[in-house]
């Protein structure tokens, strides 16, 4: 008897945190931020390979990538960030409380990267060292807000 | 663990007195060490580049710089950072040449005195917080210029804080006997006759003290030599320190990264380490190669 219920036992233990794990999909809020992160990323690549000399200048990728930056900074919709999202609340989200305790400052940080995003638009096309300032720019805006708003890995 | 220690280290003081009077004097300069200092004219110049890649700001300046701040608020070493650890709460003191509250009232062999040995004017032993185990292998050159740099930098009067630690860790004496075991006269990794390699190791080991939050510590708080950069938690708080190199990256992709601080999937340095690239951004860039180069080196022999 005594060796059924531990084998029972056993085999809830095993299943239960899978279960557990099933019951939990990232919250549709998470997902989103981390669509537009890697959209940032994709497009970061262009102008980063080019800053860092993995590939060769092209004035013209370089401002399609600025310009889908911008637009992503534009798409910064207040509701991917409700209450309730941040680490250790959700799955996957890396989100410090600090969001929600200081929300006009992480408005500004969103607003400030949108800005570099549009100058980078009309600039990056130029040369590779206005391409680079520029990049240098939107950089410091995504480590801004990452320093002080994302818990570190 | 820590309390049986602490208890340990008590009765030691109580049984052995005399023992551990001799065993936990601060040591002085070597007449060596001392001749260099006098005989090197400081260069501010390149004691710029040694302020850079030694991270002083990253400590020492104010709490309430913002990310990004320009490189003239970075270099206001007014101090009032705080660093809790398993041992009490450190809080970085005042090191702007302010006479009163900062360092400006110190010669030269104080300051390396401090950077080399973790002694004060005083004669006391500094906390391990300031990452001393690392500056005892810069060379007193480095510091003949990074004192002529210091030099330029503008006073400040804040007053430094107090560290908020307790017994028996405010007893600063046994702090001696810490530093038998922990403060190293050689390197942790093996020596390179590469050029490049052996500046990576002086950048990496004696002066930009990647090791202080990338490598383990045991139960005193000194670093696991043996698990060298092998990533640890980390002590800020939740989540862990990454092991050096990063996998899969390429020496140009460490670089890169601490010039830009973009990963090579263009992510950015958060936490501590953002603060770090603005550091590595201003050094040259031959030496972040170095840096590079030294760190992937490790990865053929990591943990020696």
């Amino acid at each position: 008897m005594f060796r059924y219920l531990s084998a029972a036992a056993l085999a809830a233990a095993m299943v239960l945190p899978t279960l557990a794990q099933a019951e939990e999909p990232t919250d549709p809020n998470v997902n989103a931020r981390h669509a537009l992160m890697q959209l940032y990323a994709y497009n970061l690549g262009v102008l980063g390979g080019m800053a860092q000399a993995r590939m060769d200048y092209d004035p013209e990728l370089a401002t399609e990538a600025a310009t889908a930056i911008y637009h992503v900074s534009m798409a910064h919709a207040d509701r991917m960030w409700p209450e309730g999202t941040e680490v250790g609340a959700t799955a996957d989200s890396r989100a410090l409380p600090a969001i929600w305790e200081n929300r006009a400052e992480f408005d500004a940080a969103a607003q400030a990267l949108t800005a570099s995003a549009e100058s980078a638009m009309g600039s990056v096309g130029t040369d590779l060292a206005s391409l680079q300032a520029a990049l240098g720019g939107i950089g410091q805006n995504c480590s801004a807000c990452h320093r002080t708003f994302r818990q570190p890995e | 663990m820590i309390g049986r220690l602490a208890g340990g280290v008590a009765v030691l003081a109580v049984l052995a007195g005399g023992a551990f009077w001799m065993l936990t004097r601060p040591a002085s300069l070597s007449d060596e060490t001392l001749a260099a200092l006098s005989a090197h004219e400081g260069d501010a110049q390149a004691g710029e580049a040694v302020f850079w890649a030694a991270g002083c700001a990253s400590c020492h300046s104010a709490p309430d710089l913002a990310p990004g701040a320009a490189p003239e608020h970075r270099m206001v070493l007014a101090g009032g950072r705080s660093f809790p650890s398993d041992f009490g709460t450190f809080y970085a003191p005042n090191i702007s040449p302010d006479v009163e509250h900062g360092i400006g009232g110190w010669t030269l062999p104080q300051f390396a005195h401090a950077l080399l040995q973790g002694v004060s004017p005083e004669g006391a032993h500094y906390y391990p917080a300031f990452p001393y185990t690392t500056y005892t292998h810069a060379t007193p050159e480095d510091i003949a210029d990074l004192w002529a740099f210091w030099q330029t930098l503008p006073a400040d009067a804040t007053p430094s804080r107090a560290h908020d630690v307790g017994f028996p860790f405010s007893f600063r004496r046994g702090l001696g006997l810490w530093k038998l075991l922990n403060l190293h006269d050689d390197y942790a990794t093996p020596a390179f006759d590469d050029a490049e390699l052996a500046r990576g190791q002086y950048l990496v080991e004696a002066l930009g003290h990647c090791a202080e939050c990338h490598t383990p510590r045991d139960a005193i708080g000194g670093l696991e030599r043996d698990q060298w950069l092998a990533g640890a938690p980390n002590p800020a708080g939740q989540g862990r320190i990454p092991a050096l190199p990063p996998e899969g990256w390429t020496a140009f992709d460490i670089a890169a990264y601490l010039e830009s601080g973009f990963t090579p999937e263009f992510d950015t340095a958060g936490g501590e380490m953002a603060d770090v690239i603005e550091n590595m951004s201003r050094i040259a860039a031959p030496d972040r190669a170095a840096i590079a180069a030294y760190l992937v080196a490790l990865r053929s022999s990591p943990n020696p």
